[in-house]
């Protein structure tokens, strides 16, 4: 099994990491989360990899035949909407504090300290 | 019905209630709308309290969902275990969340129409996801769970969207907790690589059968006990992972304070000890004495972390919020000690300070709603004319401090005791915290109540949180104050001293303890597989968990501190500078809370490593 997925999801929670850390515009903000969000998903699907399996869906293969681990993919499918909506959640949140205090840029909000 | 049974429909009641209040909410009147969201959550806390009941008190109850049972210790389906330490601290949110709805009856002035109902509606499912969490066998159920309870979290905290602040506190806390989240679910993905399991339980027996055949722990297994440990911990608001509360809880509406610090952030901790004792305390896991000290060590940073700032803050609910990490502090080194006894203690401890804490939120809320303020200084002296509120809120503070013989008095004690068996000078840790986080709410009350001593100043050198000029959260002046906004709060304190004085729920919370940490029990009666357990090996000792000597004089002596600081600090001088400790160790300490979200994600990062590099170093 070849470890270059485990690296690329572990490159892209860094990237997205990095970006939450450095960001000044809290709308970037919020999708470096999903990025970061985006290597889970990278993990489990390659978690369940199969060299020569195809998709667990059986309706057109015969019993027996190789498929990926479905385990997995109802992680990922459930962790994608789980995603979508604290995405959305955060996003709307933005949107309203844009409204409300005419800014995205977090260090611009001095309102909460010590 | 079976005991069973009760499992699933104690997370189902309040789904089911949010989605009917959600669309019923459009029609019925405001009156309707929250006698029907009461008795719903009354419905579930009735549930809970007949599992609580029936399950008995070393043993658990195992429900797989849709009849998928495993076969040969192999399982697809997802199972719900409540032990009596699981469904008790469901029960208490149930509780909460019951009080709270009652307290929020004639709270917010609540638009009607399309969006009529959807804040008890919130509620509900917000009870879900914390009752999912305290009641599942599942780990990857668990993230479900706990992002449920977080996504509701952050929408309840921003929920007064005309301000900017609670969204900026709501922002704040998605981010970190949701990041966290997905870090706990890598871990997750590494585990379930490991062991094909996704069952607590499976993956533990797992892990045992991997180390018995030869294959130990190694890197993997290490990585994925932090990362897994990383969402509960940041959830608990452990050092330096803690940044998100405060922000949260100070600008959160007070009915939702009551609920995150009473019982969210417990939940936090009781995942910790949940996951740690079922996952990793086996041979194929981390060895006791390594998780042990690295825990203990977070615990008493985050309890001095929190005690320390909570003394500082003049905002009312952010002071409680710090208040809350110091305890949470406590509550880690209990449950750190890995003794039925700490464990026992702990669960004490957070039951009397889900009340104690909870009734200082409600009561904060009817200062907010009379004057608009939950500033300490701005509030000198105002309140002279609520004498109730300010008795009970004095009380709340002596409870804060452990004072005999409330509720958080006893937990205080039988943790500190456990503790100090473990390393000698834990319990001047617990004497401490207690003081001080008991101390600054004294402080607070015997200025805003009672109007003592000198007027307040400011310390112009460090920019802080005020509290001025809050919004307030029901906009109906001169109206008299609702009923339910202290009674609540009076009877939460009741509930508070009765942990303290009824024998019979130390007692319970005791043997609960002792199941908890049975480990090989917990497998069998999970996989089905009755008998696991050696025949020599004796079930846990159950710990007692009742007032001793030297617990109710540490309690005492803690409540004396604590008044002698309040007493102290208002009697100061206010001309009187800050001396160099100050400026040496308390200063930079404020000013790394800066509220700037970048700083948190990377103090979310940095705990991460020094974690996992305090963990390899001990290997």
């Amino acid at each position: 099994m070849s470890v270059l997925p485990y690296l690329v999801a572990g490159w892209i929670l860094l990237a997205g990491l990095y970006g939450l850390v450095t960001s000044r515009d809290l709308v970037q903000a919020v999708g470096c989360l999903a990025v970061a969000q985006s290597s889970t998903y990278v993990l489990l699907l390659a978690v369940g990899y199969r060299r020569d399996a195809t998709a667990p869906v059986f309706s057109d293969l015969p019993p027996g035949s190789p498929v990926v681990d479905p385990v997995v993919q109802a992680l990922a499918l459930t962790d994608i909407v789980v995603g979508a909506t604290v995405t959305a959640l955060l996003l709307s949140l933005v949107i309203q504090l844009r409204k409300r205090h005419g800014t995205v840029d977090p260090e611009e909000l001095t309102g909460l300290r010590g | 019905m079976n005991t069973d049974d009760l499992l699933p429909l104690a997370v189902a009641i309040p789904l089911l209630g949010a989605a009917v209040l959600a669309i019923a909410g459009r029609w019925l009147p405001r009156f309707g709308r929250d006698a029907l969201a009461t008795a719903w959550a009354a419905a579930d806390v009735a549930c809970l309290a007949l599992l609580w009941a029936r399950t008995s008190p070393d043993g658990r109850a195992v429900s797989w969902l849709g009849g998928w049972v495993p076969h040969d210790g192999h399982s697809v389906g997802i199972v719900l275990v409540a032990d009596r330490l699981g469904s008790g601290l469901a029960l208490v949110a149930a509780v909460l969340v019951l009080a709270v709805l009652c307290y929020a009856w004639r709270y917010f002035d609540e638009p009607s129409g399309e969006h009529g109902g959807m804040f008890p509606a919130l509620l509900l499912l917000f009870e879900a996801g914390m009752c999912g969490f305290a009641l599942t066998g599942d780990l990857f159920d668990a993230f479900v769970f706990f992002e449920l309870m977080g996504a509701v979290a952050y929408a309840v905290t921003g929920y007064r969207i005309e301000d900017p602040r609670p969204l900026h506190g709501a922002l704040a806390f998605g981010l970190v907790n949701s990041a966290a989240a997905y870090l706990s679910l890598l871990g997750i993905g590494l585990l379930y690589a490991r062991t094909g399991e996704l069952g607590l339980a499976q993956i533990g027996a797992a892990l045992d059968e991997r180390a018995a055949a030869g294959h130990g722990r190694d890197a993997l297994v290490v990585v994925a006990f932090v990362l897994v440990l990383a969402g509960p911990l940041v959830k608990a608001a452990t050092a330096p992972f803690h940044f998100w509360l405060p922000d949260a809880h100070a600008v959160a509406p007070s009915p939702v304070c009551m609920l995150l610090s009473g019982v969210m952030v417990e939940l936090g901790v009781y995942g910790v000890a949940r996951i740690h004792r079922i996952v990793f305390a086996g041979t194929g896991g981390l060895p006791d004495t390594v998780v042990r000290d690295t825990l203990l060590a977070a615990g008493v940073l985050t309890a001095l972390i929190g005690g320390v700032m909570c003394w500082q803050q003049r905002h009312l609910k952010r002071m409680l919020a710090f208040s809350t990490v110091g305890h949470v502090g406590l509550f880690l080194i209990g449950s750190a000690l890995l003794t039925p006894a700490g464990l026992a203690g702990a669960a004490v401890y957070v039951a009397g300070h889900a009340g104690a804490k909870a009734a200082l939120f409600g009561l904060t809320g009817v200062l907010l709603d009379r004057y608009g303020s939950v500033d300490e200084h701005g509030l000198y002296g105002r309140a002279r004319e609520l004498r109730l509120p300010g008795l009970l809120f004095v009380l709340g503070g002596l409870a804060l401090a452990g004072l005999p013989p409330l509720g958080t008095g006893l937990g205080k004690a039988i943790t500190e005791e456990a503790a100090g068996h473990e390393l000698g000078w834990l319990p001047a840790v617990f004497v401490l915290v207690s003081a001080l986080t008991g101390g600054a709410v004294l402080r607070a009350g015997l200025r805003v109540f009672g109007g003592v001593g000198t007027p307040p100043t400011e310390h112009p050198e460090v920019a802080a949180t005020t509290g001025e000029g809050e919004e307030p959260e029901i906009r109906e002046p001169g109206r008299r104050l609702p009923a339910p906004m202290l009674l609540v709060p009076g009877l939460l304190l009741a509930g508070c001293l009765a942990i303290g004085v009824l024998p019979g729920v130390g007692r319970a919370l005791a043997a609960g303890a002792a199941a908890f940490t049975d480990r090989a029990d917990y497998l069998a009666d999970v996989l089905g597989q009755p008998g696991r357990r050696q025949p020599g090996a004796p079930a846990a000792i159950v710990p007692k968990a009742w007032w001793t000597a030297s617990g109710v004089a540490l309690g005492l002596l803690s409540a004396l501190l604590a008044a002698g600081l309040a007493t102290a600090a208002v009697r100061r001088d206010p001309r009187r500078g800050t001396g160099g400790l100050y400026r040496a160790t308390v200063l930079p300490l404020r000013r790394l809370h800066s509220g700037l979200l970048g700083d948190y994600v990377a103090w979310l990062t940095v705990g991460l490593a020094l974690l996992l590099a305090a963990i390899g170093a001990q290997l």
